[in-house]
């Protein structure tokens, strides 16, 4: 290995080589690998074909998240084939000894969630997980990103990854963010001039004094959405706030072993003068709060916008792309975006499911009521964010404005379960897809921040949340 | 997997960019636990109406679209969710070649997980396949990975490029896993310089 300045992709990339050769994709081994009920029973059941075990049981673990019911958990899942796919998943685990945070386990929930929470997550780690929000995790300065199951099979036999190296791409942004700008404005924000193909073959590395500012889950929001910009992988290098995070976390080292571990971790950043293929600057300041108005992630503005006429696109292609999608939200060009009334609001998931997320939303819903005609809910992203939320009284505050307080999963995020969308209503949510039907057939989806959501169930339609006033 | 040399066979056109994996197989569909029988729920939305009869306006319940094997599509194809059911459905709906100016990438990757090859070509080649198709229905593709050329009975022909290896494994039609595992001692020697063992 040269002795040129490295970023901290090509580090982590190059400590987990197992095997290269010209020509063929690297053997890459992977240092944690999550698992869920939807995307791994094909994978087990390809292991039992052809009588494979798993490699390391012990660096594999499992949640259920995706098609959970968000209500009573002392019940049985009604739907029998989600029932079916969790009981699949709890037999898979037992019978290749993977630990299980399973549906009353106080620590379940959505696998984004609770792998930084327990401390699974780490910086310098390799992380695979058959989701592609699994990006979340980089936010520690780890290598994390999705696959498909037959990736989730090869991984369970034999821990290891065939791939072929990303190109990086450097997005740096400078400043401070402006009151009531969060982190999900400003990955929206980013993804919209990147486009939503924009970042295809990269691993995103997001640097600036706007990152370093950020607490570790607004960097998680970030991360999370990198997929959203078509790239595999988003990171943020780890530095004291990252330590800070992680001490004392169930599974992170304890004692002497954390110690040593910061001085690896110490050495993860990019070197000064590290080439990235492509580096892109964006300033803080000119970032206001976003909505996004169409079915893909190109299609946001910012709040004191009007939804776009479609024939102002150069691209024939983006121009029928806003048509289609103008036509499926119900939408007219020209439409102030603060005008767009709501019929349902939905705070939750990977992207913002955590305790700061919540908090956020909170003190706006604080002494308010929600807008007769909107239904609300949170789900928080798992039962120990739920716990937090509820020692700090949150879930009173949303019970006593009209809230729905539900139980840990992706729930509406992707509506697998029973929390979906009807046709034609418009939601007001703080999840990461605006696709046709994500969160139900006919549902029209407008991806927000925590505390933009909480506003738009007050006022019941949107309204800028730097103007809020907060009782 | 069954090996994949050359193909021909009637294509489909799908005028639309970024259709998102959520599109291509919907969440009600991912709750099975079999790989195969995708195929009837593919673009189950866009597809069907609410009587579940044939929407006649979506493009592939159009008569010249019938049979076919070959999607060409838009960019940024495949993006959104991992989820391997978008493959396994366009497979099991009976596509063997993918073509677009982009696809996501963990969908590219699963689609040769499973046989299909997902050919990039420029915005311009798409555009001019699209414009020969339309003046041709039905239209129909020849698409050679040994030679990595695609072609049509009028004259129109393309190189592609497929990374090396991903293009040896779909000729010869190799297991990943059976491939790494040649190289189990050097994952055992990885785990042990490391500590993992």
């Amino acid at each position: 290995m040269s002795n040129s300045p490295k970023t901290m992709f090509d580090k982590i990339w190059e400590d987990h080589v197992v095997y290269s050769e010209d020509g063929k994709q690297t053997i890459l081994y992977i240092d944690l690998h999550l698992i869920h009920e939807v995307t791994s029973p094909q994978a087990f059941e390809g292991l039992r074909l052809s009588g494979r075990k798993v490699r390391r049981p012990e660096r594999t673990f499992a949640t259920v998240d995706h098609n959970v019911p968000t209500t009573d958990r002392h019940l049985p899942i009604l739907d029998p084939i989600s029932r079916q796919q969790v009981e699949t998943l709890r037999a898979n685990c037992r019978d290749f000894g993977i630990q299980l945070f399973d549906l009353t386990d106080p620590r379940q929930g959505i696998v984004h969630v609770i792998g930084p929470e327990l401390g699974l997550t780490l910086p310098g780690m390799t992380i695979v997980c058959g989701d592609s929000h699994t990006s979340t995790h980089g936010a520690l300065g780890a290598l994390a990103f999705g696959i498909g199951t037959s990736e989730v099979e090869h991984v369970l036999a034999t821990q290891t990854l065939l791939q072929e190296k990303p190109k990086t791409l450097e997005l740096r942004i400078d400043g401070p963010l402006a009151p009531g700008v969060t982190a999900k404005d400003l990955i929206l924000y980013l993804i919209r001039s990147l486009g939503p193909q924009g970042g295809i073959g990269f691993c995103i590395e997001y640097t600036g004094s706007t990152i370093r500012g950020l607490s570790m889950e607004e960097r998680m929001t970030v991360c999370n959405m990198s997929i959203e910009a078509g790239a595999r992988a988003g990171m943020i290098a780890p530095d004291e706030k990252t330590l800070e995070y992680l001490r004392g976390r169930p599974f992170a080292p304890k004692g002497e072993a954390f110690e040593q571990a910061v001085k690896r971790w110490q050495g993860l950043p990019s070197d000064p003068g590290a080439k990235f293929d492509r580096s892109l600057l964006f300033e803080a300041a000119r970032i206001e709060p976003q909505v996004s108005w169409g079915t893909n992630l190109g299609q946001v503005a910012s709040i004191s916008e009007r939804v776009p006429d479609p024939a102002q696109f150069a691209d024939p292609v983006e121009r029928q792309a806003a048509e289609k999608a103008l036509e499926y939200m119900g939408l007219e060009p020209g439409t102030p975006i603060e005008s767009i009334r709501i019929d349902r609001v939905f705070i939750g998931s990977c992207t913002n499911g955590r305790i700061e997320d919540l908090r956020q939303a909170a003190a706006v819903v604080r002494g308010y009521r929600i807008a007769p005609h909107v239904s609300a809910m949170v789900v928080p992203g798992s039962g120990l964010v739920k716990r937090q939320a509820e020692q700090e009284g949150l879930d009173r505050i949303f019970r006593e404005a009209g809230f729905e307080w539900r139980e840990p999963g992706c729930s509406m995020c992707l509506a697998m379960n029973p929390d979906r969308l009807e046709p034609g209503q418009r939601c007001a949510s703080t999840t990461n897809r605006n696709f046709e039907g994500r969160q139900g057939k006919g549902g029209r989806t407008h991806l927000v921040s925590p505390g933009m959501a909480a506003a738009a169930a007050v006022m019941g339609h949107f309204v800028d949340v730097r103007r809020w006033e907060y009782k | 997997m069954e090996p994949f040399r050359c193909h021909s066979g009637k294509v489909a056109l799908l005028d639309r960019a970024n259709v998102d994996t959520d599109q291509i197989i919907p969440k009600q569909f991912l709750k099975r636990i079999e790989r195969s029988g995708f195929g009837p729920f593919l673009f189950y939305d866009w597809r069907y109406r609410e009587d579940g009869s044939p929407n006649p306006e979506f493009e592939l319940n159009w008569p010249e679209f019938q049979g076919a094997s070959i999607l060409v599509t838009r960019r940024n194809f495949g993006c959104g969710s991992s989820r391997e059911h978008a493959p396994w459905a366009l497979s099991d709906y009976g596509f063997r070649v993918l073509i677009a100016p982009s696809f996501a990438d963990i969908f590219h990757n699963n689609c040769f997980k499973n046989g299909m090859l997902p050919v990039v070509l420029s915005e311009a080649d798409v555009e001019q396949i699209f414009c020969q198709a339309r003046q041709h229905l039905p239209y129909e593709l020849t698409v050679d990975l040994e030679n990595c050329q695609i072609s049509d009975r009028y004259g129109l022909a393309f190189e592609f490029r497929v990374d090396e290896f991903r293009r040896r494994c779909l000729l010869e039609g190799l297991d990943d896993i059976g491939l790494t595992l040649q190289h189990e001692d050097k994952i055992t020697a990885y785990e042990k310089r490391r500590g993992i063992i």
